[in-house]
């Protein structure tokens, strides 16, 4: 691709992912209003569909002040920390055969770093804040990335083994006879696990759990700066789901219908799953987390890691144990 | 102590006022006689706490908890036959749970510059109430090292209770917050906590200080606390309340006895009836009238329903603490279902203001027992659901399990009440002990735990909720036919048919309405188990339309105060769940 078509590209997934990102809110507060016998929003537009617009309207002409005391550079900063490199991490997540921005050999490695970049956002953002809870929410973030980074690597590594590259694509081709959720469950589950709390998502939203942090490092956000933040956290669920159905679910592949529409609605299944968590399942407190975090995910994950390494190894194949 | 509770005085129990008089002798200045069971002796102020020292410790099955301390500003009272002379009264009120009996002392204080011993040495209990006296009367406490203000502001100028401060605002000049004021109040309400005694730091590390509210959104209501962090560790815990306080006292000796039944839904505002019945039963027993047994039934039922009501929101918001966010929402489809009965009977939703001096405002709406019934059928398939949902989540387990658990010896050091004190292993209910309203004729259990943690509350919430549905089954099956009215003078307001029949009703209803009916001189007392613990109201009448003092003890005041001894140690997010557990209503500790 030339740099000209890149470019275009790259403005048309960005235009698609934050309307994606908006229908989502919508899907999320309809679908939590049925699981919880009330209605949620309907009264924009059929069914309440154009919620996703009016909320989008009020928060980019609300009032967006720096707080008295704050980092007035590091405020404005820290949101737009956490919206771009999630985006940038779409870079390498393939929609379809051959439909990627960028197929980086190092794909999964780039998305992932992509995703922990968000943590300096929460952090930044809570420093600048120049609030006690925000500085409460933002320690939280930092104890939190740390625990779940361990393993959130290492969970996928089974599936790198088996399929031998570290690249999106070459992993959808190798599963075209067996997805890797068959082979790889212990992986998988440790990956959404991860994928939850990196997409700051109940029940690992501890760094702005309202209960007892108020809104922890994003309490003094308002206006389009908490909308970047909010932004960020409904991509990170679509690249988090992206990422899972490409690793563990054949990506694009599917009969009949065409690829990209096989892969946007095995992201649609599993981000409603996200909806579905959020719904059900109250929030441990940060040090049983960081303990669960330690104690069993990093050592299962190692596990899995071992044991995916004696099968690769004893079937004496390199590239597709299947 | 035992966690056995005796429901009639043991064999070979000494009286306590024989053995008081026996060992104290001329301290015992005066038995005072009121309509009340238990005794109210005078006591010299030199030994007020020599008394209570003995009371707490030394005599068998000993008075354990002080339920309340509070003064009666006694200066233009004009019926005080047989009582000692007095400025300010100072009155305690101590409860033994294992002998289920009360005893009330009361102490002389000047009028000008009232003073008193303290009691926090033996009853921790006191701190709070001697805090509150001197806020509202301006008694001044010897021993205590503070006296701080601890529901009006901190700026705030005389003492409201005193019958000498004006209860309206259009009694004095107008209000203006100017620049200086608004920056002095500021100053008045920050919180040092070097001035207080509480630490800066801990190992070499200064700690940091989090104003925990007055709004926040899991201090359920306009309460502040503030907390002395290392990381998130609480280290020290400093409740500050008040932000609700609306005077109601002070309103009660302005309002007719009729006219204050309103006021007392809004105490407790999540209790509904439930805080109408301890004033109606004082005021009942001070006129000497007997409720008929279908305005009790009513009465009964409609308790419950408020119970239940409560309950539900506790239960639902504390799962909301802990991250769940789902089952608040199921608990308010049910409420919803719980408010249609309530609505249909009372013709409100929260604050229905349904009884009477006598009775209930109205009888039973034709269709009320289908309506009840449908109801009971839906409920407890709802509670298994919240069962599965909240209780055998082994996240929410691990959540509340552990959490912020006190035995029966703190909560009766700090005067917390009921289901703290049952989920720590006492059986403490006044329906069982002192059934009122009939309560003796229903067949119920009070649940129990021992382990005194969230979770325990949470469940004797829960199954006290069962409870409560057994009682209105009870109710429905069993309501009685007949008036729902007294037929006695003093029922208000009168019978509406007859007051356009007979002259003599007719002017009972309209000096009642306009002047108050006349309420017999004396003291009386209305004690119950609301949704939050034991909640009493103490009446005193001289003979007016209205109440000369009206006394609230409000189950929530008591049951934050053990809040600085429980709190440290926990992480923040603890504490948001602890403060759930609580369960308090605002309005019910400022009142």
């Amino acid at each position: 691709m030339n740099a000209g078509l890149t470019i275009l590209m790259s403005l048309a997934l960005i235009m698609a992912l934050l309307v994606a990102a908006g229908v989502f809110t919508w899907v999320e507060r309809r679908g939590l209003g049925f699981l919880q016998e009330r209605l949620g929003p309907n009264r924009v537009g059929p069914f309440g569909f154009l919620q996703w617009i009016a909320d989008t309207v009020k928060l980019l002409t609300k009032e967006d002040e720096v707080p008295p005391g704050g980092d007035a550079v590091t405020f404005r900063l820290a949101p737009a920390l956490a919206a771009i490199p999630v985006l940038a991490g779409f870079a390498v997540v393939g929609f379809g055969p051959g439909l990627t921005l960028s197929a980086l050999d190092m794909g999964v490695i780039f998305a992932l770093a992509m995703l922990a970049l968000t943590v300096y956002a929460m952090v930044l953002g809570a420093w600048a804040s120049h609030n006690r809870y925000a500085l409460l929410g933002g320690l939280r973030a930092a104890a939190q990335m740390l625990s779940y980074e361990a393993f959130f690597g290492l969970s996928l590594m089974g599936v790198v083994m088996i399929s031998g590259s570290l690249n999106l694509g070459q992993i959808v081709e190798a599963q075209s006879g067996l997805w890797f959720i068959v082979t790889q469950p212990l992986g998988f589950a440790l990956f959404m696990l991860a994928g939850i709390a990196a997409a700051h998502r109940l029940p690992f939203d501890l760094q702005e759990s309202e209960q007892d942090l108020v809104a922890g490092f994003m309490t003094e956000y308002s206006g389009m700066s908490f909308a970047l933040f909010f932004l960020g956290e409904y991509l990170a669920i679509i690249l988090v789901s992206a990422l899972a159905v490409t690793l563990f679910f054949g990506g694009w592949l599917g009969p009949i219908l065409p690829g990209p529409v096989w892969f946007g609605l095995k992201v649609g299944a599993l981000a409603l799953a996200f909806i579905w968590i959020r719904a059900i399942l109250p929030r441990p407190r940060y040090d049983q987390l960081v303990a669960f975090a330690w104690k069993w995910a990093l050592p299962l994950a190692l596990l899995n890691l071992l044991l995916t390494g004696a099968i690769v190894v004893l079937a004496g194949a390199g590239g597709g144990a299947a | 102590m035992t966690t056995e509770i005796m429901t009639k005085p043991a064999e070979g129990v000494d009286d306590p006022v024989a053995d008081l008089r026996a060992r104290f002798g001329d301290a015992i200045q005066a038995e005072q006689q009121t309509v009340d069971t238990f005794p109210v002796l005078w006591i010299d102020p030199a030994q007020w706490v020599a008394v209570h020292e003995h009371l707490r410790r030394a005599v068998p099955q000993p008075f354990t908890l002080m339920a309340e301390l509070y003064g009666i500003d006694e200066t233009t009272r004009r019926h005080r036959a047989g009582q000692p002379a007095s400025g300010v009264t100072l009155v305690s009120h101590l409860i033994s749970p294992e002998r289920n009996a009360d005893i009330r002392l009361k102490c002389a204080c000047d009028a000008e510059a009232p003073r008193a011993p303290t009691l926090t040495e033996v009853y921790p209990g006191a701190d709070w109430y001697e805090r509150e006296a001197f806020d509202m009367f301006g008694v001044r406490f010897d021993g205590r090292a503070s006296h701080r203000r601890i529901l009006m502001p901190p700026d705030w100028k005389g003492h409201p209770l005193r019958k000498t401060h004006h209860a309206r605002a259009t009694e004095v000049a107008p209000y203006r917050m100017t620049p200086e004021s608004f920056a002095a109040t500021e100053v008045a309400n920050a919180i040092d906590p070097a001035e207080l005694g509480l630490p800066t730091e801990r190992d070499g590390v200064e700690l940091m200080v989090l104003n925990f509210g007055p709004h926040h959104p899991s201090t359920h209501g306009v309460f502040r606390i503030v907390l002395g962090l290392d990381g998130e560790e609480i280290v020290w815990a400093y409740p500050d309340i008040g932000y609700h306080h609306r005077g109601a006292e002070k309103m009660a000796e302005r309002q007719t006895w009729h006219g204050f039944i309103p006021y007392t839904d809004r105490i407790d505002y999540l209790g509904g009836v439930i805080s109408e019945m301890p004033y109606l039963l004082a005021v009942e027993k001070l006129c000497g009238i007997e409720v008929p047994a279908r305005a009790q039934c009513i009465r009964v039922m409609l308790s419950e329903f408020f119970r239940i009501t409560s309950h539900l929101l506790f239960y639902g918001t504390l799962a909301q603490d802990t991250g769940a966010m789902s089952p608040v929402f199921y608990m308010f489809v049910d409420r919803e279902k719980a408010y249609k009965v309530i609505q249909t009977i009372t013709g409100a939703r929260m604050h229905p203001a349904f009884f009477r001096i006598g009775g209930v405002a109205m009888d039973l709406p034709t269709g009320w027992d289908d309506l009840v019934r449908e109801f009971l059928d839906w409920m407890p398939a709802r509670l298994d659901d919240y069962e599965r949902q909240a209780m055998n989540s082994e996240l929410f387990r691990i959540r509340t399990q552990g959490v912020a658990a006190y035995d029966v010896e703190t909560c009766l050091k700090w005067s917390v009440t009921g289901p703290h004190i049952r989920a720590a292993g006492l059986p403490w209910d006044m329906r069982k002990l002192r059934p009122y309203s009939g309560y003796e004729n229903y067949e119920f259990d009070v649940p129990t735990r021992t382990e005194g943690d969230c979770y325990a509350r949470t469940w004797v919430r829960a199954q006290e909720m069962r409870e409560s549905l057994k009682i209105i089954r009870q109710c429905l099956d069993w309501m009685p036919e007949g008036p729902v009215k007294a037929d006695h003078p003093l029922a208000f307001p009168p019978p509406r048919a007859q007051t356009l029949h007979d002259i003599e009703t007719l002017i009972h209803h309209f000096t009642g309405t306009a002047y108050g009916t006349r309420v017999p001189v004396g003291e009386a007392t209305g004690q119950i188990e609301s949704a939050r613990g034991f909640t009493q109201y103490s009446i005193v009448s001289d003979g007016e339309g209205g109440s000369y003092r009206t006394r609230i003890r409000t189950p929530s005041f008591a049951n934050l105060q053990a809040i600085p001894e429980v709190a440290p140690g926990m992480t923040v997010a603890d504490f948001v769940i602890y403060l759930a557990s609580i369960d308090h209503v605002m309005s019910d500790v400022d009142k």
